[in-house]
Formats: C-alpha cells, sequence, structure tokens
C-alpha cells in the first residue's frame, strides 16, 4: 500500500518536508513540487532529509526557479506533469502536506 | 530638512510559490521613482529570488526575473544578500544574476549592485535605515 507523500513548501519556509520525510515508510514516494523543489539541492542545509528516500522533483518548477539538475542531489527523479499523474495512478493513496 | 529618506527592502521569500517576490519588485520600483534612497536585502529564501536562468514557461507564471537587472537604471545599486542564507541553501554567487549599475560620475564605469554581507553586515545595514518593508 505504497504512498504518494506531496511537498510544496521551501524546506526553510515550513516544517513539512521534515514531517513529510520522517512518517514517510518503505516503498513509499516523495514528489517535490512548488518551492518544494528547494528541498532537493545537494550541499544544503536540508539534504539529509531526503536520505534514503525515493524522491521525485517537478521539472517545469526546476526551470522556473533556475534551478539545474546538476544542482540536485544524487538518484533524484525529475519529471514532468505526466510523470506526475503517472505517480499519482501508480500509489494507493496520495498526502498532500499543505 | 533633507526630503530623501533611506528606504529598505526585506526580501525573505522565494519566488512564485507566493506573490511576494513579486509584490516586493512593483513596490521597490515605485519608491525609486520617488527619489528615495533605495537598498534591497535578500536573506532567508530570498536569495533565492536571485537566481540566474529562470524559465517560467513550464507552470503559466510570468517571469519577473530580468527585472531584477533593471533595477541599476533605476539607481536602485545596493542590493544585500546574506551569504550565510546562500550557503545553507546550497547556492554561491555563481548562482545570482550579474547585476551591474552605471555610475555616472564615473564615465558611466560599470559596477556590480550586489554585495555579499554576513549577517553581523545586514544587522549594520539594517540598523541605519529610516524605513523597513518587509516582504
Amino acid at each position: 500500500m505504497a504512498m504518494l507523500h506531496l511537498v510544496n513548501k521551501s524546506p526553510y519556509d515550513a516544517c513539512n518536508l521534515n514531517t513529510a520525510s520522517t512518517i514517510m515508510k518503505d516503498g513509499d514516494q516523495l514528489l517535490l513540487i512548488e518551492d518544494g523543489v528547494y528541498g532537493a539541492m545537494k550541499n544544503s542545509k536540508a539534504a539529509s532529509l531526503l536520505k534514503g528516500l525515493k524522491v521525485a522533483v517537478l521539472g517545469p518548477d526546476l526551470a522556473a526557479r533556475g534551478i539545474t539538475e546538476d544542482k540536485l542531489l544524487e538518484g533524484i527523479d525529475v519529471i514532468d506533469y505526466g510523470g506526475f499523474v503517472d505517480l499519482v495512478v501508480a500509489n494507493d493513496k496520495v498526502q498532500s502536506w499543505l | 530638512m533633507s526630503e530623501t529618506k533611506k528606504f529598505m527592502y526585506v526580501n525573505r521569500k522565494a519566488p512564485y510559490g507566493t506573490i511576494y517576490a513579486w509584490e516586493s519588485l512593483e513596490v521597490v520600483l515605485i519608491g525609486a521613482a520617488f527619489e528615495q534612497d533605495v537598498s534591497l536585502a535578500f536573506l532567508d529564501d530570498g536569495v533565492f529570488q536571485l537566481t540566474k536562468g529562470q524559465n517560467t514557461a513550464g507552470i503559466g507564471m510570468k517571469n519577473f526575473s530580468p527585472t531584477y537587472a533593471a533595477l541599476g537604471d533605476y539607481e536602485v545599486n545596493k542590493i544585500y544578500v546574506d551569504r550565510e542564507s546562500l550557503e545553507e541553501r546550497g547556492l554561491t554567487l555563481d548562482d545570482l544574476q550579474h547585476l551591474v549599475w552605471e555610475d555616472e560620475d564615473e564615465d558611466y564605469a560599470e559596477k556590480d549592485s550586489i554585495r555579499l554581507v554576513t549577517r553581523a553586515e545586514m544587522a549594520d545595514v539594517l540598523a541605519e535605515q529610516d524605513v523597513l518593508f518587509n516582504f
């Protein structure tokens, strides 16, 4: 029973990513969107939160913010809106951390 | 008595996720038109406003980041960026737009607008202002 966790807030502005990342179970998927994409950046204070998690990030939100893929942590999937839909379909439930 | 006041706009939010960054930019340009002594501070998530290469085509929002490059033409050339905020977000000065202004007293020499400051220096800059606007 895998769950898709959506985070749309910057990890420096809200505790959403902190809570989501610690509540996720094995097999769960995290998708970072909007200001949540800042959580995927390497050499950052928030980087340690994502260790060992299955993480995807929405490409159009990265591009809007001028964050290129070389700035991201290793092992993160960059997806488009179609990929977003695929994740919603592939998981049993969606938990949106608003 | 001098009519000019020192105005500082304190920017602490990321662009696009909320409207704060864009609203700040609009107010800054209005303030500049009234010939006040304008400074901008970028700290916390506000440093994300200045990243170069922003492309909003995929999210259907207006890319207002080119406007920062026009600030120099409005004599808004004191842009203070908090070093600590940059570093904890995995950013360096190279990740930001190169903002410049032309000094008409020195034959229009091009000078950097961004001043990278420590938290202590930022405190001093804040302390010397007459009016603070927060976004």
